[in-house]
């Protein structure tokens, strides 16, 4: 019953929080497909003045205005690429969480392809060091000292 | 050898990456520079705060160095750097003003309370100049040269010592 009650608790508690979030417009959309644009473009995009929020999930007041103009540019009919160029003309590369693939972003994504391929080399180096270290045939030597060896145990 | 070499990359490499990484720690992300540096002041249609017959659009930048500050009667900031304002204009820099964000009312009375430093003032009710210049908060001052061009970007607000080591610098610079 306790249990029950404190669930109960939780979930109001839940709906509570989600109403006082709110400020943030619903938008209703003929085109399911222009709906999932909105949602990506929105989420994809930082809030310049709150820093790590996305503006489809912050109540600035300039969030406010970039969802508008997000909305405005669907409707107008531009492409996905002309919105983001839109506000990044205007808010910079800070507000896109995906940079861009230009100049000056080659290091930024192209240096976690390289680790990799660096690491895979070394993994694979080093295994192969030890395969030849490990297949190399023994000498009539070693071979007589590692029967002694196992005959010994043998015995005993 | 080269396993050696290979395995001395590995702690070179997370050092340098480390070091790297350190040092963004210490970066401000709220200090970074306007897109629109080095561009044209954006093409833009309003009124004029006091006169809302009167027509003004991007030819206003051009033929002198303009410092343009945007600001709301709302915004606490934009209040306390009045006095610095005050004092450029009394340098004889010519200061333009975008009232953002606000109404005519109460942008007259602000600027009847606080003192006027502006030749004039955009009227910009809904944040539409405010946004192709890519404000997000008032106050925000631009460096305007006399070629229309955004030169220079100040974010918040605009304190003595920031007009002294800042501000004037650029004024001198891009006069």
């Amino acid at each position: 019953m306790a249990l029950i009650r404190s669930f109960a608790a939780i979930l109001i508690l839940m709906f509570t929080v989600d109403a006082m979030a709110g400020g943030i417009e619903v938008r209703e959309f003929d085109d399911p497909v222009m709906e999932k644009r909105y949602r990506d473009l929105t989420a994809s995009m930082r809030c310049p003045l709150c820093e790590n929020q996305a503006i489809d999930d912050s109540d600035a007041p300039i969030s406010a205005d970039m969802r508008d103009r997000v909305y405005l540019l669907l409707q107008d009919g531009q492409s996905d690429i002309e919105i983001i160029d839109h506000m990044v003309r205007r808010f910079g590369d800070y507000i896109l969480y995906n940079p861009r693939l230009e100049n000056r972003t080659y290091l930024l994504w192209g240096l976690p392809i390289a680790l990799v391929l660096l690491g895979t080399l070394v993994v694979v180096m080093m295994v192969r060091a030890r395969r030849n270290a490990s297949a190399k045939a023994l000498s009539a030597e070693e071979r007589a000292r590692l029967d002694a060896l196992i005959n010994r145990e043998r015995s005993s | 050898m080269t396993r050696r070499l290979l395995l001395l990359l590995l702690p070179v490499g997370f050092i340098g990456l480390a070091l790297i990484f350190y040092q963004g720690l210490s970066l401000d992300p709220s200090k970074r520079d306007s897109a629109l540096m080095a561009r044209e002041f954006p093409a833009f249609e309003a009124t004029t705060l006091r006169d809302e017959n009167q027509r003004v659009d991007q030819s206003l930048f051009k033929g002198e160095m303009t410092l343009v500050n945007v600001w709301g009667e709302w915004c606490p900031a934009c209040k306390q750097e009045m006095p610095q304002l005050l004092g450029l204009a009394d340098q004889g820099i010519r200061m333009v003003g975008v009232n953002y964000r606000d109404t005519r009312e109460k942008g007259m009375q602000f600027l009847s309370e606080f003192g006027d430093p502006f030749e004039t003032n955009i009227f910009d009710p809904d944040g539409e100049l405010g946004f192709d210049l890519g404000v997000y908060g008032a106050p925000e001052t631009f460096l305007v040269d006399a070629d229309g061009v955004i030169r220079y970007h100040h974010k918040g607000y605009v304190s003595p010592e920031d007009v002294r080591d800042r501000i004037l610098p650029e004024v001198e610079k891009w006069r």
